[in-house]
């Protein structure tokens, strides 16, 4: 009985993200009218400029937030796990966690509203567009790297790097010899787990871009307001492939590793 | 060295983060105008005194118009009907997962999990194609003969909920597993040794232990679903009221900043609450 409601929750999960593959292939432009195998729309898709340059932006943005937002979850995480007692120990707690939760209209809004504050006080940022998504996103990622970071440390051995300063190690040392590899596979989920986040926000980047900065989510969005577009299966599919390769790969070399 | 290592993210967060609601607060405070950008100033300085006008007036405005009280009582009630249908979903799912053989625990898990990765838009889009009037849902009932004519499907408030389930159902399940695997299993063998029948031992052991995982888990869903834009947008018809769109349409469409600001600051007043119940439900000061 459990085990059914188990079976039916993950077929739930998993058939709509089927539909858009099956779809792709198909000849018919009525996306849900089956009109034959075909892959006329992979063709479609790579020749369309505006989703090649949206997507070549969006790459860009999400690699550098993604890489932002580890460096900062990572600082977050050691002060909160590390330092015991200081002062904003609370205040940081509570940023760190809010933006996992926080509605992304507000984000997006209040963060606009930030920058165009900035600009008339201090005239940084000029205008708005790629630094200012990459900002937006990088703060909301952050949240999302520290929770991934957070239990990482939590699960790292002490003693090893107390030996490490005993045998004389200075702090810097210690981390970059002790800490950091311990931390490895926690900063390459947190990178992914942002760079994702990224590649995915419609909203935030609606509010924070300026003109000629469009993403890929924001040409999607705007594409499939309209209805279904056959172009938009096919990139559907594509994602769900490299996801796919991705998460195999890394369950490989996990086990790989493990024997 | 040390003092560095939690200055830089308190800073950067500050800046970017809580900043931004200090702006917001002003803002939502000023009067709109017809400039660039859209609003007033809050303070003047004229003949060396400084003058600090607060206006009310959007907050008035938004007890005025019924349009978005409505908005946030249905939005709320969106955002519960979807959050308990996640956990009655969830529930069984994490059960099951917190109870397989650890070697499958894992699998189960990334099977969870997997769907995160690929593109939540897409996956909202993907529901498009499915409830659509010509869509596969329609088209498979009416060659089962279950159905005579298409259903109204899509731009209902039913695809709205059918969309947030299907996208927070993660964030449901992972703080369930989290408690529900923490679960000492010897309890239920005891509670069964002294004669409970399964449903008493659920109702009376796993239940109440699994509470952290039940409130942070629902939390999660709630507090993002009450400002859901995008899957209201898809899915949802005219008649759909959410307070994330009608925010966004008071900034996209009639570029009124100061109200769309009064909306955000009403919209997170009314989820402190949530917000700190999740907080608690995760362990206190961190």
């Amino acid at each position: 009985m459990i085990r059914l409601a188990a079976t039916l929750g993950f077929a739930f999960l998993y058939a709509p993200i089927l539909s858009l593959v099956v779809y792709s292939f198909n000849e018919s432009r009525l996306v849900t009218v089956w009109g034959g195998f075909s892959t006329r729309w992979y063709g479609a898709l790579l020749a369309d400029e505006q989703i090649l340059d949206a997507a070549l932006i969006s790459l860009q943005v999400a690699v550098a937030s993604a890489t932002i937002a580890t460096v900062i979850g990572t600082l977050a995480s050691l002060a909160l796990a590390r330092h015991g007692r200081f002062r904003g120990r609370f205040l940081l707690g509570g940023m760190v966690t809010a933006p996992l939760v926080m509605p992304e209209v507000v984000v997006g809004l209040s963060l606009l509203l930030l920058f165009v504050a900035m600009e008339q006080a201090v005239g940084w940022p000029a205008g708005r567009g790629f630094v200012t998504i990459v900002i937006a996103h990088a703060t909301f990622g952050a949240a999302f790297a520290a929770v991934v970071i957070q239990a990482r440390i939590g699960a790292l051995d002490r003693a090893t790097e107390e030996a490490a300063a005993d045998l004389g190690a200075g702090p810097v040392r210690v981390f970059l010899d002790v800490t950091l590899p311990g931390l490895a596979p926690a900063l390459v989920s947190a990178w992914l787990l942002a760079f994702t986040l990224s590649l995915d926000d419609v909203v935030i980047a609606s509010f924070v871009t300026g003109p000629g900065a469009s993403t890929l989510p924001m040409v999607i969005f705007s594409k499939v307001r309209l209805g279904v577009s056959p172009e938009v299966n096919a990139l559907a599919t594509l994602v769900i492939a490299v996801v796919s390769l991705a998460t195999g790969l890394a369950a490989w070399q996990t086990m790989r590793t493990r024997r | 060295m040390r003092r560095l290592v939690a200055l830089a993210p308190l800073l950067w967060l500050g800046l970017f983060f809580l900043a931004p609601f200090a702006v917001l607060l002003k803002i939502s405070l000023s009067e709109p105008a017809i400039a660039q950008p859209p609003y007033l100033p809050l303070a003047e300085w004229a003949d060396g005194i400084a003058t600090v006008t607060l206006n009310l007036g959007n907050y008035i405005f938004l007890g005025e118009d019924p349009l978005y009280l409505l908005s946030y009582l249905s939005s709320a009630r969106i955002a519960a009907v979807s959050t308990l249908i996640t956990l009655l979903i969830g529930y069984p799912m994490a059960y099951v997962i917190a109870r397989a053989r650890p070697g499958r625990q894992g699998v189960l898990l990334m099977l969870v999990i997997l769907p995160f990765w690929t593109s939540f838009l897409l996956r909202v889009y993907a529901w498009i194609g499915i409830l659509k009037g010509n869509g596969i849902l329609n088209n498979l009932l009416l060659w089962l003969g279950l159905i005579d004519a298409p259903l109204v499907l899509i731009q209902t408030e039913l695809a709205v909920h059918l969309g947030i389930v299907y996208t927070y159902l993660p964030f449901m399940i992972l703080p369930l597993y989290a408690s529900l695997s923490r679960l000492d299993g010897a309890l239920l063998e005891a509670a069964a040794d002294l004669g409970a029948r399964p449903l008493t031992t659920f109702a009376t052991v796993t239940l109440p232990l699994s509470r952290p995982g039940i409130v942070a888990g629902s939390m999660l869903v709630f507090i993002p679903a009450v400002g859901e834009y995008v899957i209201p947008a898809l899915l949802g018809g005219p008649d759909t009221l959410m307070i994330g769109s009608v925010l966004w349409n008071e900034f996209f469409l009639n570029r009124d900043w100061p109200v769309a600001s009064a909306v955000a600051i009403v919209m997170v007043v009314v989820l402190a609450l949530p917000i700190a119940v999740l907080r608690r439900a995760q362990g206190g000061d961190a």
